[in-house]
């Protein structure tokens, strides 16, 4: 053979390709998008992705990389194939093979005693998003649970913690968002810490910006970080620093109010607490939200120099931005999520939805009213409609909790967040943790998680269900393989956004012995004796046209049965959206006849029921900027909190404290929170790095490419930078969800930010700070560290 | 009738969805990107009074290969393994080629990409087999911003006009490419004040010579207006 000679023999004809079209594995990814599988001998072999017509109305839903490298994962080398035992010490990772009988019986056996010997309370089932739609992911356990006497309730969620708790105090719903086809009627948008290039926040919302950009809008953006969205959509960026976004919507409030573009009449017909004027009955004396900006009680008006030393924004910028918002009407103020993730986020939520209110952008097209805007008019997406059940335990824990359910979980009352009754009265014993990473990686503060669960008097048995040893799977006694979506029936509808319902057909078997996670479920719940009515007789694919039959008698009349769905290959079935819907129209137009769902029926710039818990430091009436414990500045700072202080004391930042520099976690388009952490095509295109300014990194004799330590209290990580101007100065940023990888010392190799978050919550709504905190950074000069890839 | 893409780098966030969906239609191995995003970044911080001034800019260009008028790829290929076909389309025969990677050396793009286990040179295709079937290119077909788009050369550049210089792209006569781009607003900005490829870890593959080396930065700036 010579060396040009590299021709093969003839290969056999290839077998035949079957496109079908299939909703993208749902994750807690912010996006419901389509792919077209191609199927060869059993095998998925390449994802396109939507091609129906491109159309306003009903656009294509095309995938993000994460969807578009999903081979990386679905046949990934480390795929979870047997049911394994632990042998080590819990947490080690050491396990051995065990067969499907064993491990099921092992399960129902844990969930028989713990139930018998502590009560069903002790059972929890946790917060979980990695696998995420209608027959796949956490709720299949909570439904397997509630038919077998209950188990702990949890309320809230990470993500949205505090604006699930804050929005409804000013405007008595959820359901604050129009259409995202409105955006197009808007002239301003302000995306404030939203960054739809990366984290979606619905598939499209990125595109629907910037049809209304090309439409005339002139689009900013507020952030410490130069984003994606920055780049491809913003007119202007502004770098602001972490955790003051409520001081720069407080001097704009108050530039809009002494300058007389506030819409003093929708103010004065539409919302109440707005003036001494205008205070409910009992709470004439309180502060009213024009006496907070005046500083006519605490002697410190809100002006923007007031801002300046706090935001980092300079005074004339606010001042701009403030004249802008008020006057280039309709206008979009939407809130991100990261920066109600913080120490008091409920502050930034409500602060945002009273600049919405004050420019009278509330039930207008273009308008928008900001808060956590769920879609108009009905809500908007279900997520899941897979029926979990009554949970006949009717105590709940804040979801963030958990650990101190743990910890102290029978000492917990209402003053913990407790719901549904005075107290706990068990602490949590059994955890059955179906695709979650939460137990480790993504809560806060991943040592001391860790070593709550390596105490085995404390959590007796943890069963942990997914498709890879994650870092919570490590600490698990139990491990359950669970297929992908791709390898069982699903049904999706939007994340947050859209008008879709998007089929999951089974493509491919699963390898090994992996079952769905609905499989997993009803086997565990025949050996309980409750089988049948586990499964009502169904199997995946029942379901899924169970829960069709939900979405046609709800929010898709037309939608298709499911052979018809099946056969035509069409994987979604959209709603157009021709005349989008504005979100208090109704109120707008009448307030009287319509009124909120707020005990006043009026916008609450002033809460009275937050007023009568009586906690004006944390929980003020009116939304107030509060500096957070965790902050870059000075002791000297508070001093601008002192009541006797008529001259605004400006924060200087802490030069020689130990820990010196904010650091921010942002979605990277490498993950889904944790899940793709192992994708080998993700890592190339977004490898994990700390993101640190040029002027903090000459500071540190640090060069771009440098191993780190960044480091606090709570713990170290070791990982290589990146420096870019494209980060406020003061600021780093560690993309969230890498995987967890200690090495002996008790360092990160992994980059996980969760090492250094503090478990700390914010006051009103039990919700995670997770994106406050303070650290270190330093070249790292130890040995050479090697970091698992792929 | 050679065949162009288009890029619209005003709206491009930089998510590499194109990149990865070549990927996956191509099944390439890691180290191998037919298709690029390049981050191009600058831009200083001034203190003012208690706070931060921002002139930090930064665009993103999208970079697969041009199948160039003048394909100097083609030209400096000692095999013939480097070849045009009519309709423009630039493909490299995996059969003549010895992987001397003198094509990657002579490209300034960096499109030819080296394939390490293979021992020879791959790139991009256009996906011909697509157009074949009347279907775009995996990369267009892919952008959530609806960023990119192919046509006809004359047709791409009568909607949007002869390529523009924009850093760090090369003086367009040196290989004449099928490229019509939209340039983002700050590109301006990097043609006159300091600007670096911000990303270079993720768009420099194991074993090619990268866009262009810091030094021939200066260079290309020199050509831009």
């Amino acid at each position: 053979m010579t060396l040009f000679s590299r021709r093969k023999t003839p290969p056999a004809p290839p077998s035949p390709i079957a496109k079908i079209r299939v909703g993208c594995p749902a994750h807690n990814c912010g996006g419901r998008c389509l792919l077209i599988a191609h199927i060869q001998d059993g095998r998925i072999i390449r994802l396109d992705t939507d091609d129906r017509p491109d159309r306003l109305e009903a656009p294509q839903l095309r995938a993000c990389p994460r969807g578009r490298a999903y081979l990386r994962r679905q046949y990934h080398p480390d795929r979870l194939l047997h049911p394994l035992k632990r042998t080590g010490k819990r947490g080690d990772g050491r396990f051995e093979r065990i067969s499907w009988d064993e491990a099921l019986d092992t399960l129902a056996a844990q969930l028989t005693r713990v139930k018998e010997t502590y009560g069903n309370s002790a059972l929890f089932v946790p917060y979980g998003t990695g696998s995420y739609n209608n027959l796949n992911g956490s709720h299949t356990a909570r439904r397997l649970l509630n038919l077998f006497g209950g188990c702990l309730g949890i309320y809230n969620s990470y993500s949205w913690g505090a604006i699930n708790i804050a929005t409804p105090t000013v405007f008595g719903t959820l359901q604050t968002g129009n259409q995202r086809q409105d955006w197009l009627n808007s002239k301003y948008i302000l995306m404030w810490g939203w960054n739809p290039a990366e984290m979606r926040d619905g598939t499209n919302s990125d595109y629907f910006v910037k049809l209304a950009r090309q439409n005339g809008a002139r689009v900013v953006c507020i952030d410490p970080r130069h984003s994606l969205s920055t780049v491809a959509l913003a007119d202007e960026w502004i770098p602001i620093r972490p955790g003051t976004d409520a001081a720069l919507m407080t001097a704009m409030a108050y530039v809009m109010v002494t300058e007389g573009l506030y819409d003093a009449e929708f103010v004065r017909t539409h919302c109440v607490g707005f003036d001494a004027a205008q205070m409910p009955p009992g709470c004439e004396q309180a502060e009213s939200y024009r006496d907070y900006l005046l500083g006519v009680r605490d002697g410190t008006p809100k002006t923007p120099a007031w801002a300046e030393p706090l935001t980092a924004i300079p005074t004339a910028t606010i001042a701009r931005l403030a004249r802008e918002y008020a006057t280039l009407k309709p206008g979009v103020l939407y809130q991100g999520y990261g920066m109600q993730r913080r120490a008091y986020g409920e502050q930034v939520v409500r602060a945002g939805c009273v600049l919405a209110a004050l420019t009278g952008n509330v039930g207008i097209p273009g308008g928008w009213a900001s808060g956590l805007a769920l879609q108009a008019p009905d809500g908007g997406p279900f997520w899941t409609v897979f029926p979990t059940g009554q949970n006949p335990v009717k105590v709940q824990i804040p979801v963030f909790l958990w650990t101190e359910a743990i910890l102290r979980g029978h000492q917990m009352t209402q003053a913990d967040g407790i719901l549904g009754a005075e107290r706990l009265d068990n602490d949590i014993k059994l955890i059955y943790a179906v695709a979650t990473n939460c137990l480790v990686n993504q809560h806060a503060d991943v040592n001391r998680s860790a070593e709550i669960l390596r105490d085995e008097s404390k959590v007796e048995f943890l069963a942990v269900q997914d498709n890879f040893i994650t870092p919570t799977a490590r600490f698990a006694d139990l491990v359950l393989p669970a297929c992908t979506q791709f390898e069982t029936w699903g049904l999706e509808d939007g994340w947050k956004y859209g008008d879709e319902v998007i089929l999951q057909p089974k493509l491919v078997e699963p390898p090994g012995e992996c079952k769905s996670d609905y499989r997993i479920c009803a086997e565990v719940a025949e050996r309980l004796g409750i089988g049948a009515a586990y499964t009502e007789g169904r199997d995946e694919r029942g379901w899924v046209e169970w829960c069709l039959d939900r979405y046609r008698e709800t929010r898709f009349p037309g939608l298709p049965a499911l052979e018809e769905f099946v056969a035509s290959n069409v994987g979604v079935y959209a709603n157009p959206v021709t005349q989008p819907a504005v979100a208090f129209v109704d109120f707008r137009r009448d307030p009287e006849k319509h009124p909120l769902a707020t005990p006043s029926g009026k916008i609450e710039i002033f809460s009275q029921k937050l007023y009568e818990m009586g906690k004006p430091t944390e929980i003020p009436a009116i939304p107030k900027y509060i500096p957070e414990w965790e902050n870059p500045f000075t002791t000297e700072t508070q001093s601008t909190q002192r009541k006797d202080s008529k001259t605004p004391c400006a924060p200087r930042l802490r030069g020689e404290k130990e820990y010196p520099l904010q650091a921010i976690g942002h979605h990277t388009l490498a993950r889904v929170h944790s899940t793709h952490a192992n994708n080998d095509w993700l890592q190339e295109a977004f490898p994990q790095r700390v993101f640190i300014n040029p002027l903090d990194a000459a500071a540190r004799g640090i060069a771009d490419g440098d191993t780190v330590r960044v480091f606090n209290d709570r713990g170290a990580l070791i990982l290589p930078c990146r420096v870019t101007p494209r980060i406020l100065p003061g600021v780093v940023d560690i993309p969230q969800g890498a995987w967890w990888q200690p090495a002996e010392d008790g360092s990160d190799l992994g980059g996980n930010i969760n090492v250094l978050t503090s478990h700390r919550w914010t006051p009103l709504a039990f919700a995670s700070a997770q994106q406050m905190m303070m650290v270190q950074v330093m070249r790292y000069k130890g040995k050479q560290v090697d970091r698992e890839t792929g | 009738m050679p065949y162009a893409f288009y890029f619209d780098s005003s709206s491009c966030s930089g998510c590499k969805a194109c990149q990865v969906a070549c990927k996956d239609k191509h099944n390439l191995p890691l180290g191998v990107l037919w298709r690029r995003v390049y981050e191009v970044a600058g831009g200083e911080w001034q203190p003012q009074g208690e706070a931060w001034l921002s002139m930090v800019f930064a665009y993103n260009l999208s970079i697969a290969c041009n199948h160039c008028e003048k394909p100097i790829c083609v030209e400096v290929c000692p095999t013939t393994a480097m070849h045009q076909r009519p309709d423009g389309i630039v493909l490299v025969d995996a059969d003549k080629c010895v992987g001397c990677k003198y094509c990657a050396w002579a490209c300034p793009y960096g499109a030819p990409q080296f394939d390490e286990a293979a021992g020879r040179m791959t790139k991009c295709t256009f996906c011909a087999d697509n157009l074949a079937e009347g279907e775009p290119p995996s990369c267009v077909a892919a952008c959530p911003m609806r960023a990119l788009d192919f046509g006809e050369r004359a047709d791409l550049e009568t909607r949007h006009g002869p390529l523009k210089p924009v850093y760090p792209l090369p003086e367009a006569a040196l290989t004449r490419p099928s490229l019509a781009l939209t340039p983002h607003r700050e590109a301006t900005r990097a043609a006159a004040e300091s600007a670096a490829i911000g990303n270079w870890e993720e768009v420099r593959p194991t074993s090619h010579r990268p866009i262009s080396s810091r030094n021939s930065d200066k260079v290309n700036k020199k050509n831009s207006p």
